[in-house]
């Protein structure tokens, strides 16, 4: 069902849901000389030597070699020397101070990550600094069902709305947060004790919605109308899970209910590779940095995303910022290399897959004709500690410069970072248009 | 600083009968051997130890490799990383309530309490560390109380404390401001804090009770020879000038508290922490204090606002003495890898030669411990890292570890 819905927004509604790309830059710009890595194709990084991007109004034009024609009135930038990639598809973020459920009950599909989020946190441009685009914004892991995840664009938009990425027929697109494992189970009386406890709860909420959405819906029942878009494929279970045994559990709920699934952090999901992979179902891992701090972690191995690979699985890596920071997301596809992952497969784990298992790939997640205009410039290979994120463009709009100190500060850190920094970009553009009214 | 005698004068018995029984005689090649002491990088370098120390540091042309001594190879062979300030062996790494021994918050000043008596070598932590390079560590007490007691020095390896400890009692940790904070109870506030503190160095001085007040710090009144005070004697090491205090605090105004603290007592201070570092640079190298840096990609938030992934760039621009540190972390990841906080520091503007250094040599400096750890030279300890590639770079792996001659791992990590 996302799939067909897929394919008619590619065909349909183009250029017509998002209105936001009216900001974008009047005249084409085109940067030329750069290795770009368009990662389009089915496998690999779709480089191109010499390359040539061009994008307008928020969209990508044209990418290719050196012959690709710029057309008149283009600004040329000269990016030889440098990388050209999409930007970075986080599959699992916390970052704009997002809440979710309360502590009222375990099991809350009414609630939405979009309803709580602070558009000027001044985690969204440090994201940006790391060269984040799109992420995925969820309410946190302590619940079975913990609400509505939120699908972010990192535009410099001052409302939810100017930064979410819209369905075809233009309601925010997410998907729905769910765990098992340690986190759910606590010591409150509407909260589960133990993992059977947890499975049972989450069957009977899941058997309930059917009989729900398979009558009038009526009385209506918020929760439930979410439930009906996962049990009809619309709405991506985001599924919290850990430890191998409990993976396996989220499988087989999977499996009874038919709803579509990611897997979210997977500490153990190299021990169940291939059942994951036989299933079909895809991962948006974590890889940390020395194993334990809770009982689930206690597996954590640099090797997971490349037994992952190995096995079949279709992976993205994820930071859960701010478990790992946002602007480490190039040392995070770093990692997974040391842990024997294939380079392209590291990077295509940051963009395109995300943009997949999201349903956002006709729009993000490569660089190809038609698609956002969402790209970053480094000055060396991405996966190298030495190497600098440069520019960082959303919508066809430059959003972070290295150049430019208060962004640097954001990249860096420093004194003042921590202020809320978001409407930085908003005010100057409304104090430039100001500027230009009079 | 305390020297080994102290720790000879402890366990010689162990210590010796420890270090013989598995020293080895090897030698190690790598294609670059960085010693972090005079010689520099060496192109094609060999390092040979005998006995556990390192008898011949040189270029493979002019070292002459004794018969029958083991060889390893590498492509970059540094000295084995010292992390400057460490809880792992105290904090287990499941993170369950009764593995977590660095603090005990019965009472906000504890000097007394001994990292030796709380270490776990068998701790995977310790293990993970080591694989990747790490071979001492200075761990003991964490942030999170006002003295949260003492630290030492132990290589990472060793099946009891005894067999991997180096130092013991090599600082006392303290901590101004917000970690060491009780709000429903006492210090409630900083200026709390820095009374408690100073009260407890007034006590120590002798000066608190008049029946002391001849006896000089940590002296004993002959004629009431059985009162013995822990806490007294522990803070009267640090009077006396023979363990630092190892301040941890992160904010500038409890950056300068310490550094007014250790002025007005004398004693030698360490600034741990020290995320405001890059505000106070002057102030810093003034005082002429060294610094245990917070981890690189420690978490910009609450007490660490301010920091920046720059700040150990900065220090080292500045001339201030820092190593960096692992930390202590409440959650996941529960340790902290000095080789890639180093490693993030050289991506963000500090030389390989400085990174390097702020976990080796650097690190040795600021613990008291480089005349015999931090750098290949010769009769120093035998223990080294090898890696298949710039060290600092993600994608490059530790391969070999040896401590005291002796090949503690070869996994590849």
């Amino acid at each position: 069902m996302r799939m067909i819905k897929a394919a008619l927004y590619a065909s349909i509604s183009l250029g017509v849901c998002v209105a936001s790309p009216a900001t974008a830059q009047e005249s084409p710009i085109a940067f030329t000389g750069a290795t770009i890595h368009t990662m389009n194709g089915s496998s690999g990084t779709g480089t191109i030597e010499g390359g040539i991007l061009i994008v307008h109004e928020g969209r990508i034009v044209a990418v290719g070699g050196p012959d690709t024609a710029i057309p008149g009135g283009a600004e040329v930038r000269d990016a030889t020397g440098l990388v050209i990639m999409p930007g970075i598809v986080d599959t699992h973020s916390h970052i704009g101070q997002v809440s979710g459920a309360d502590q009222s009950a375990a099991i809350q599909p009414d609630v939405r990550a979009l309803d709580s989020i602070n558009v000027r946190d001044s985690s969204i441009p440090r994201a940006r600094s790391g060269g984040v685009t799109t992420a995925n914004i969820m309410p946190g892991s302590g619940w079975l069902m913990s609400g509505q995840t939120f699908y972010m664009h990192l535009t410099d938009g001052n409302s939810i709305e100017a930064m979410a990425h819209l369905s075809a027929d233009g309601s925010i697109l997410g998907g729905m947060k769910m765990a098992n494992g340690t986190n759910p189970i606590r010591d409150n009386p509407a909260f589960p004790s133990t993992r059977a406890r947890s499975a049972a709860m989450v069957r009977s909420h899941f058997v309930a919605a059917q009989e729900y959405c398979g009558g009038d819906r009526r009385p209506r029942d918020i929760g439930m109308d979410a439930m009906c878009e996962v049990l009809e494929g619309d709405r991506l279970v985001h599924f919290h899970t850990h430890r191998s045994d409990d993976i396996m559990t989220a499988l087989r709920l999977r499996e009874e209910f038919g709803f579509d699934m990611l897997i979210q952090h997977g500490i153990e999901s190299g021990r169940v590779a291939s059942e994951i992979a036989a299933a079909g179902v895809p991962v948006s891992a974590i890889l940390v940095d020395s194993p334990g701090g809770k009982l689930e972690a206690m597996e954590a191995s640099l090797e997971t995303a490349a037994t992952l690979e190995a096995a079949g699985v279709f992976l993205s890596l994820h930071s859960d910022d701010n478990i790992i920071d946002s602007r480490m997301m190039f040392r995070h596809a770093g990692m997974a290399v040391r842990g024997g992952m294939s380079r392209d497969g590291a990077l295509r784990a940051l963009t395109i897959n995300g943009a997949v298992q999201l349903g956002l790939e006709d729009r993000v997640g490569s660089l190809e004709p038609g698609k956002y205009a969402d790209f970053l410039l480094l000055d060396g290979d991405p996966l190298s500690v030495y190497t600098d994120l440069l520019e960082t463009w959303v919508l066809g709009e430059l959003l972070f410069d290295r150049d430019d100190p208060d962004d640097l500060l954001q990249a860096t850190g420093g004194h003042g970072a921590g202020n809320p920094q978001a409407t930085t970009h908003v005010l100057e553009r409304e104090a430039h248009m100001l500027e230009g009214a009079r | 600083m305390k020297t080994l005698v102290k720790t000879l004068a402890a366990g010689l018995a162990v210590a010796l009968l420890s270090s013989t029984a598995m020293a080895q005689d090897i030698a190690v090649r790598g294609g670059q051997v960085w010693t972090m002491g005079p010689q520099g990088v060496i192109e094609d370098g060999v390092v040979v130890i005998e006995d556990g120390r390192i008898i011949a540091v040189g270029p493979a042309s002019e070292i002459t490799i004794p018969q029958g001594v083991q060889v390893l190879q590498a492509p970059i062979v540094t000295p084995g990383l010292v992390d400057a300030h460490s809880t792992v062996g105290l904090t287990g790494y499941l993170n369950q309530p009764d593995d977590q021994d660095q603090l005990d918050d019965s009472a906000p000043v504890q000097p007394h309490l001994r990292a030796i008596d709380a270490y776990n070598p068998h701790d995977r932590l310790v293990q993970w560390v080591r694989e990747l390079g790490v071979t001492t560590l200075h761990t003991g007490h964490g942030p999170g109380a006002l003295v949260s007691g003492q630290t030492m020095v132990v290589k990472t390896r060793g099946n009891t404390v005894d067999a991997a400890l180096v130092e013991d009692g090599t600082m006392i940790a303290a901590n101004l401001g917000a970690w060491a904070l009780d709000q429903d109870s006492s210090p409630g506030t900083r200026a709390k804090q820095m009374a408690m503190l100073r009260q407890a160095l007034v006590a120590a001085q002798g000066g608190a009770d008049p029946e002391e007040d001849h006896l000089g710090p940590g002296e004993r009144d002959e004629d009431n020879p059985g009162r013995r005070d822990l806490v007294e004697e522990a803070f009267a090491q640090v009077l006396a000038g023979e363990t630092p205090l190892m301040i941890t605090a992160n904010r500038m105004q409890d950056m300068q508290s310490a550094l007014r603290l250790a002025e007005e007592f004398g004693f030698t201070v360490i600034i741990d922490g020290a995320a405001d570092a890059h505000l106070m640079l002057d102030e810093l190298r003034e005082a002429g204090v060294s610094i245990i840096l917070h981890p690189t990609m420690a978490r910009n938030e609450g007490e660490l606002e301010n920091a920046a992934f720059t700040t150990a760039a900065v220090l080292a621009e500045a001339g201030i003495l820092f190593a960096l540190q692992s930390g202590y972390e409440a959650y996941v990841p529960k340790t902290r890898v000095v080789l890639w906080e180093a490693g993030f520091a050289a991506g963000n503007g500090l030389t390989p030669q400085d990174a390097l250094a702020s976990v080796t040599i650097d690190a040795a400096r600021i613990i008291g411990m480089d005349d015999r750890i931090g750098s290949l030279e010769v009769g120093k300890d035998g223990d080294l890292a090898m890696f298949d590639g710039d060290p600092f770079e993600y994608t490059s792996h530790a391969t070999g570890v040896v401590i005291e001659g002796e090949v503690v791992s070869t996994a590849v990590r």
